[in-house]
């Protein structure tokens, strides 16, 4: 899998700290913050080929390359992002950002508050969608990116991208808006809360300030990234890939782990908990359900876009019943009767929700095109 | 590829019915020939809608913006009276909802340009003559594998035309790359319609 030869190689985080005041959609204000990222490829002269990767609900930064040689995983879109891949390092500054918040570098609620000395926890404020857009066009200026040639994100991402288009209309190029919605369904909204729940009802969520009681909620964590894999693949995906296996050949009359879905799933869940802050997953899944860009006009998403000037590609999959192919139709139709440029793609894949991450042929095919499109105005 | 300056004729003779500077839809694009042909040298804006992904793609290389949509479920994704021309080049007959996409073009369309192979024309008619299915230039497919299911002739389109309150604005014939005006059901392999509502 890994092709050593097309990976943008051994990669550094970089942080950026910013001291002016952000206020946050919430009213609440953080008086300062730092954001982690990391670049791949060479800004060019006329700083005009830089990309922006904007991460999903358990994401960071690290989008490609390894931190050290004998690294197991790449970062997590290595096969899109590299040298001669769709999203080509030869040819963009790619810029891949941790969202405040989060739990990888970025100030978040395991970060020390100045103000206390103490960790954030349950004192760190909710974040949206539009305030990650507002601190993101800092990081932009820092780096001196008046404008990116494009903002790609799946999922959450895809609404930032989204987001961004009508926000900074002047600054952003092209919107590549993946495997998203306009705004959550009510049946989102709900396995977000039960996720939520899953956390908030763990003994050892101390109410979000675990970090000082030396614990973990891990069981609330574990079980909410259960519940959100399964919401990410489809039933043909996982059945082509489990089944009904059983570990041990035979049923075991049990509770203990007997089928390798079961098996499967444990293990992804313990693996999160290991690495995933409890206050991060509460504050991202938040971001996704206030996510919606037209609820200060009447819900009329066709007049939030009006603003963007940006061209725009949305594409999703088939098999992808948590953002369904027709969420994206509702983007795309919003985005025709608001008179903007769009391609669509609805790739046909068993991949579920996660096939954004994955390697389908004519997804590859499309982000290759579209993106070639968007470099030839590079170079232009 | 597509970039090139020459047309297939019979989308030349779409083009030449296109307004510089309005909007089109160009129902089953393909590869975008047409629309791409129309940007660069009629300043039309548009979008091209196609079934197939490898569609859509072969559209972004040359330049076009394509939506991926199945025309059998209508254009859901488009508003009333959104294009100036909405084209469909030579799908009306592989179509199980002929009516209903007829329809639509007009719904979201102040004209619609439809073309499709003439099944009234002599060579098809002297093939059914000899006993069999007609397969020729315009109708390159065998029998049993043909994706085309409603055949027509100049007489039958027009009847539906009439039927739904459309009107006939123009009507070439056309026989390899010649415009025929003498015994046009009989001598014209492939056929173009620019047509509107009628008004009130």
């Amino acid at each position: 899998m890994s092709d050593l030869t097309r990976s943008v190689g051994i990669v550094q985080a970089q942080t950026a700290v910013f001291d002016t005041p952000l206020h946050l959609s919430s009213a609440a204000v953080l008086p300062t913050y730092q954001l982690c990222f990391e670049t791949y490829g060479t800004l060019n002269a006329a700083r005009s080929n830089a990309i922006l990767i904007c991460h999903a609900l358990s994401g960071h930064h690290h989008v490609a390359g390894r931190y050290a040689a004998d690294d197991k995983a790449a970062g997590w879109w290595d096969n899109m992002v590299g040298p001669g891949k769709p999203i080509d390092t030869n040819r963009f500054f790619v810029v891949g950002v941790n969202n405040l918040g989060g739990c990888h570098g970025s100030t978040g609620p395991s970060s020390i508050n100045p103000a206390t000395g103490q960790p954030w926890g349950s004192t760190f404020p909710v974040v949206t969608v539009p305030d990650w857009v507002r601190s993101q066009a800092r990081l932009a200026d820092r780096l001196g990116i008046a404008r990116w040639a494009a903002i790609i994100g799946g999922s959450l991402g895809g609404m930032q991208a989204l987001q961004w288009s009508i926000d900074y209309p002047e600054r952003v190029a092209h919107a590549l808006v993946i495997a998203s919605a306009p705004k959550l369904s009510a049946q989102n909204i709900a396995f977000n809360d039960v996720a939520r729940q899953a956390i908030l009802t763990d003994p050892d969520f101390h109410g979000g300030d675990f970090y000082a009681q030396d614990a973990i909620p891990r069981r609330g964590l574990r079980l909410a990234r259960m519940l959100g894999h399964i919401t990410y693949l489809s039933d043909d995906g996982m059945g082509e890939k489990f089944g009904r296996m059983l570990k041990s050949g035979d049923y075991q009359f049990g509770f203990e782990v007997e089928f390798e879905i079961e098996s499967y799933l444990r293990y992804q869940g313990d693996k999160f908990s290991d690495y995933f802050d409890a206050n991060t997953y509460l504050l991202m899944t938040k971001a996704l359900d206030y996510f919606d860009p037209a609820k200060d006009l009447n819900d009329d998403i066709v007049a939030a876009l009006k603003k963007a000037t940006a061209r725009f590609m949305v594409a999703s999959f088939t098999s992808d019943w948590r953002f369904s192919p027709e969420r994206s139709r509702e983007i795309v139709k919003a985005l025709v009767a608001a008179d903007k440029e769009v391609v669509y793609g609805e790739i046909e894949s068993v991949h579920g929700h996660d096939a954004f991450l994955m390697l389908d042929e004519p997804y590859v095919n499309l982000m290759r095109a579209y993106l070639n499109r968007v470099a030839e105005e590079v170079t232009a | 590829m597509s970039a090139t300056n020459t047309l297939r004729a019979d989308l030349q003779l779409i083009a030449d019915w296109v307004a510089p500077s309005s909007r089109v839809l160009d129902l089953g694009c393909g590869d975008g020939a047409l629309l791409s042909w129309l940007n660069r040298h009629k300043a039309v804006r548009g979008y091209g809608v196609d079934f197939d992904v490898n569609n859509v793609v072969r559209c972004v290389e040359a330049g076009v913006n394509a939506i991926q949509g199945n025309l059998e479920t209508g254009l859901a994704e488009f508003e009333d009276q959104r294009f100036d021309h909405v084209v469909l080049s030579q799908t009306i007959q592989a179509m199980h909802n002929t009516e209903q996409i007829l329809v639509e073009m007009l719904r979201v369309g102040r004209e619609a340009i439809v073309t499709f192979p003439n099944f009234g024309y002599w060579e098809n008619r002297w093939q059914i003559l000899q006993g069999h299915m007609p397969v020729s230039e315009t109708i390159p497919y065998e029998w049993y594998n043909t994706p085309n299911i409603h055949w027509c002739m100049l007489g039958d389109f027009e009847a539906l035309c009439a039927k739904n309150g459309i009107r006939v604005l123009e009507r070439v014939v056309m026989n390899e790359e010649k415009r025929i005006h003498f015994l046009p059901n009989l001598r014209g392999s492939l056929a173009f319609y620019r047509v509107a509502r009628q008004p009130g």
